[in-house]
């Protein structure tokens, strides 16, 4: 008897490694693979993805080279300079500071706070909706009234407030004092998905063959919704270059000396400067279009990936 | 039905009660005192010490959160130290303002929305579908201010086709030209507001009207014979649009948030702006008031929408 079942589950080397290529080919694909594949089918969102990183990366290590606190000196000779020339390459704003270079540092600060922002909003998200829809009923209960109280508060004035209050601040404060007020959207839609998630069988398998509850939230469920906390993530990062942009722009944003896009956009404020010198603010402005409009679009491409229908990229059988 | 409706106003009041303690603390951790501007700078230190006394700031806060609620249920907001005016007269003043840009702003959402949403929904997977998804897809994804901040430089400044700042013209007299004057001050940000918000009114009434067109009563009445167009304006659109009239309580969240950067940039005398110059001032009765306000329409927008909701479709009611 204890010979036949060694036989039996005695295979040689090879048909072990022909079964598991066999099985790995039939198994689906993970997401990581499959968005992939997606990008490859997909050129627009390719070029556009690539154009953002590499985008990215110059911003962050040209700023290296930049001596901000001597770009951030007024220099009379320099006041308003027209654009296009050898000396400064998008003109100067009314300190004579040169707008490529403020462009370049601003982009910096910007895109960190908005990555920073986007990694503490969505984590905190992430887990609050994966608690709240896991444990459902009181827990449930109570989470979904700290979350409709966060919503009816006027986020845009408490945050406007809370920054008037605080004498001293930084990026790193700025953006903790962002993040909470950012994370409802996403604790939202990750709370539906974990509500339907938890019905399945495998959550109720799992439990009853004794995983813990955190065990089962975050090695289980979590990276069964993976492919949508990807693209929630990515689609919440184009709006949150908004968030500190729009807060400079109203002056509340970083502070004096710190360069933004927002700050950059906010010269249009003055009516002469819209119209007059438009170098100081229009540049900042098409940039944040463009930014957002390729982080977006990486975002949409990467939510058809999570309905099969959709996808363009072919599953090679 | 009247079970929800009891339920979310029972919900509501434990939330405006943190609401406004939460205000009246951030208030309090302002920097300056009430008497900024209103006393004679040579006033000596024991004189203000007498009348922060009188006016019980010595209290302790939760004496003073009571005061404050008594006074605010008396509706006295207190004075605005900077125009010297009661807040409340101040907030009647600039609040029709940014009620009109509000209104007109959701009047042209709706109107642009319903139409695109419909006819996303009726061509899906087609050309026009596409389009519709383009224009969505842009105006989602461009931050607010800088479609402001673009829009005014092109059609104020550039086209000189609208006003760039103010509520009405100063030269502006009698009815006719007062109303005309104030409609021209609100086109541009109000069209610009709603070209960019009907994201949600579209991609919900066209997932609505697909989902219609695929159920059996639309192939029922297809297979009686019943024309298209006719299915479209008795059976899908009824369905379809009921739903959407009532999230209109949940844009005017949008709309007072967006409220601060329109009124900045066309300078627009609203409850915004007003925000802001107070925030600048340190006029902190006028920033309790507003906020507290703010707070209290997103609550009702919210109650008002969940109300409509739950009389139109039975199944978000709880039992």
């Amino acid at each position: 008897m204890k010979r036949d079942i060694e036989d039996a589950t005695s295979i040689s080397e090879a048909d072990l490694e022909k079964l598991t290529k066999e099985a790995n080919q039939e198994a689906t694909p993970s997401a990581a693979k499959i968005m992939w594949r997606e990008f490859v089918a997909d050129k627009p969102a390719l070029i556009s993805l690539f154009i953002l990183i590499v985008f990215i990366l110059f911003v962050i290590i040209a700023s290296m080279f930049i001596d901000v606190p001597k770009m951030m000196e007024t220099n009379i000779m320099g006041y308003y300079a027209k654009p296009f020339t050898p000396e400064y390459w998008l003109g100067a704003d009314a300190g004579g500071r040169s707008i490529a270079k403020e462009l370049v540092v601003g982009s910096r600060n910007s895109i960190c706070i908005a990555i920073g922002l986007t990694i503490i909003s969505s984590t905190f998200g992430i887990c609050w909706g994966l608690v709240s829809g896991y444990f459902g009923g009181m827990v449930d209960l109570a989470m979904q009234r700290v979350y409709d109280f966060m919503m009816i508060i006027p986020m845009l004035m408490t945050i406007i407030v809370i920054v008037t209050i605080i004498p001293h601040y930084n990026a790193i404060t700025l953006t903790l004092i962002l993040s909470i007020f950012y994370w409802m959207g996403t604790s939202r839609l990750i709370r539906s998905r974990t509500l339907s998630e938890s019905q399945k069988d495998y959550v109720a398998a799992s439990k009853t063959s004794g995983t813990g509850n955190l065990k089962i939230i975050f090695r289980e469920i979590m990276p069964n919704i993976s492919s949508l906390i990807i693209v929630d993530t990515t689609l919440s990062f184009a709006e949150n270059i908004g968030v500190e942009t729009g807060l400079s722009f109203l002056g509340f944003g970083l502070p004096m000396g710190t360069p933004s896009l927002g700050t950059l956009i906010a010269n249009a404020n003055d009516p002469e400067n819209i119209t007059g010198y438009w170098w100081t603010w229009l540049p900042a402005a098409v940039e944040i279009i463009i930014l957002c409009l390729s982080i977006s679009y990486i975002g949409q491409v990467m939510r058809r990936t999570t309905n099969a229908a959709q996808r363009r990229g072919q599953d090679k059988k | 039905m009247w079970k929800t409706i009891l339920r979310r106003i029972l919900i509501m009041i434990p939330e405006l009660i943190i609401l406004s303690i939460l205000v009246f603390l951030l208030a309090k951790a302002m920097p300056g005192d009430p008497f900024t501007g209103s006393i004679n700078p040579r006033a000596s230190q024991a004189q203000i010490h007498h009348l922060m006394q009188i006016h019980g700031l010595y209290d302790p806060w939760y004496q003073q959160y009571w005061n404050w609620v008594v006074h605010l249920f008396h509706g006295d907001l207190g004075m605005s130290y900077e125009y010297q005016e009661p807040v409340v007269d101040l907030i009647k003043q600039r609040g029709a303002n940014t009620l009109w840009l509000a209104l007109f702003t959701m009047v042209l959402t709706y109107l642009i929305g319903l139409p695109l949403g419909i006819y996303a929904g009726r061509h899906e997977g087609k050309f026009q579908d596409t389009l519709v998804r383009v224009y969505t897809y842009v105006t989602m994804s461009i931050p607010f201010f800088v479609v402001l901040v673009i829009g005014i430089w092109i059609f104020g400044y550039a086209l000189n086709w609208f006003p760039t700042s103010g509520s009405i013209s100063a030269q502006a007299s009698g009815l006719g030209e007062t109303l005309i004057s104030r409609l021209g001050h609100i086109i541009l940000p109000g069209l610009l507001g709603a070209l960019f918000g009907t994201v949600n009114i579209v991609q919900y009434l066209r997932s609505e009207v697909i989902d219609a067109k695929h159920s059996d009563y639309v192939r029922t009445a297809r297979s009686k014979g019943v024309p298209m167009k006719d299915i479209y304006r008795h059976h899908i659109f009824r369905n379809s649009l009921l739903p959407i009239a009532a999230f209109a309580g949940y844009s005017i969240t949008g709309l007072l948030g967006g409220s601060i950067f329109t009124e900045m940039v066309f300078s627009y005398p609203g409850m915004g702006l007003l925000f802001l110059n107070a925030i600048n001032y340190r006029d902190y009765t006028v920033i309790t008031a507003l906020v507290l306000l703010y707070g209290f329409l997103n609550l009702m927008g919210t109650l008002l929408s969940d109300i409509a909701l739950s009389i139109v479709d039975p199944r978000v009611r709880v039992e």
